[in-house]
């Protein structure tokens, strides 16, 4: 059976890690490199690291500093933040990435997805959606770092992005991200009810309990967290444990015997 | 001791370079087949189709080569994914006539196939984490200290069928059953990533690189 996994997400700016609330008010959390030597240590199910510059100043995502993070990652290592076109793809993946994460770009040139899918298979492309609540009680797009509204339903946006060949979506709230009071689930509800790939719930998780929500209410096939991981006592390997008793299949940490 | 990586272009080697360093031991990026031999154990990458990395191997002069070394200098090898595939006798992935497939490596008896053709009716790839089940408690050394249930990370569609049962070496389940890892003297192989499987995969990288004591 698979498992439901936890997953840090690492938000990276300029030269460090960072963390922020509603894609705002960035606070500095500290360098890269060990924080992804940590999460390691701590068995983690994946990692995903976002470079939240790349896609406001244009520049590509900077491949040298990716190689040395995933030679630390001994887990899935999804990378984005900036990817544009497949030939940076190609280079990232070279670089050890083993996931393509893909938001702003897939809104003008949605055919990125579908290349992706197409040469390096579904299980490459990871469509993250940021999504904010709108006046009528239903969730718009947002690109840019949460930026710029694109106007988009969050569930006709989901459907196309596994249409053209997505593996699984990431579903951020903006409203929830770093309040750490919960996901918005119904979010994730309606998320995970419109696709059949599986849906990592992210924005908002402050506790263990917030994060057996989203896989039991709303359907989640994976969790991401960023501040409660970042600025709390909370650890991936106990949320896993406290998954695990509350009866969500999770891969509990290797420990050899003799 | 020295590990070589064979490096005939496909994929990422970093984190089973990384992996290997981790353990003490020195990782080699082999590149060129005449350089196979100055290695102490020898580890089989792959990604992509079997018969795109079957003509990579051929025309490397590879095939020979990694044959040489099993056969003639018993070699511990460890096929990773699709390198795991490739120990086989003929895999159907992107071969021309599918009736009868391309000719893999022949170290391990088998054919590769996918895993729809096997009655898996949910979506390939089969990706995540999935755990395995031991099957052979005689020939541990591969699987040593790790228990049976133990998950490790699986991204692939088609699996080996291994020709005898006494090579497979442990199972995983997704729909249907598939082999998981399998090995034959000290020539081994894995469907899941152990560079990509954290301890587990830590561990199993391990007992390889100590499998000539077993």
């Amino acid at each position: 059976m698979l498992k439901v996994r936890v997953i840090p997400t690492l938000l990276w700016k300029q030269f460090g890690l960072v963390k922020g609330t509603r894609f705002d008010s960035w606070r500095r959390v500290g360098p890269v490199l060990p924080a992804i030597k940590v999460y390691n240590q701590r068995d983690v199910d994946e990692l995903v690291l976002v470079d939240i510059t790349a896609n406001t100043t244009g520049e590509p995502p900077d491949f040298e500093s990716i190689a040395d993070f995933s030679q630390e990652c001994f887990v899935p290592f999804a990378v984005g933040g900036g990817v544009t076109n497949i030939d940076q793809v190609q280079k990232l993946l070279r670089s050890g990435a083993d996931k393509i994460v893909v938001n702003t770009a897939a809104y003008s040139s949605p055919s990125l997805v579908t290349d992706i899918a197409g040469r390096y298979g579904t299980q490459c492309v990871v469509g993250s959606v940021d999504a904010k609540r709108n006046l009528m009680g239903g969730w718009t797009c947002f690109s840019h770092s949460g930026s710029r509204d694109t106007g988009r339903k969050v569930v006709d946006w989901a459907r196309e992005l596994e249409d053209r060949g997505a593996g699984e979506i990431l579903i951020t709230s903006i409203d929830n991200d770093g309040m750490m009071e919960g996901y918005d689930l119904g979010l994730i509800e309606i998320v995970s009810l419109s696709v059949n790939i599986p849906v990592i719930a992210s924005g908002g998780a402050g506790n263990y309990q917030h994060m057996i929500e989203a896989v039991k209410q709303s359907g989640a096939s994976a969790v991401a967290a960023a501040s409660m991981f970042h600025f709390t006592e909370q650890t991936p390997g106990g949320a896993k444990e406290a998954m695990r008793q509350a009866g969500i299949p999770v891969r509990l940490n290797f420990a050899p015997v003799q | 001791m020295k590990v070589g990586i064979i490096d005939y272009g496909v994929g990422n080697l970093g984190s089973i370079a990384r992996a290997l360093e981790q353990l003490r031991v020195s990782p080699v990026l082999v590149d060129r087949a005449i350089d196979i031999h100055a290695n102490d154990a020898l580890i089989l990458p792959g990604v992509g189709n079997f018969t795109d990395c079957m003509q990579i191997l051929q025309q490397g002069g590879w095939v020979n080569a990694i044959k040489e070394e099993v056969n003639n200098y018993n070699r511990p090898l460890l096929g990773i994914c699709l390198g795991m595939q490739l120990l086989a006798n003929f895999g159907l992935e992107g071969a021309l006539d599918s009736n009868i497939g391309t000719e893999g490596l022949g170290l391990i008896p088998g054919r590769v196939v996918s895993l729809t053709s096997q009655g898996c009716s949910l979506r390939v790839p089969h990706v995540g984490w999935n755990s395995i089940t031991k099957l052979v408690d005689s020939k541990p050394c591969l699987l040593d200290g790790i228990i049976d249930g133990t998950d490790f990370y699986f991204v692939h569609s088609y699996v080996f069928i291994a020709d005898e049962q006494k090579n497979i070496l442990a199972k995983a389940e997704y729909d249907i059953s598939f082999t998981a890892a399998v090995g034959v003297g000290r020539v081994w192989g894995t469907q899941f990533h152990p560079e990509k499987s954290s301890r587990a995969g830590m561990q199993l990288l391990r007992n390889f690189i100590y499998s000539q004591r077993c």
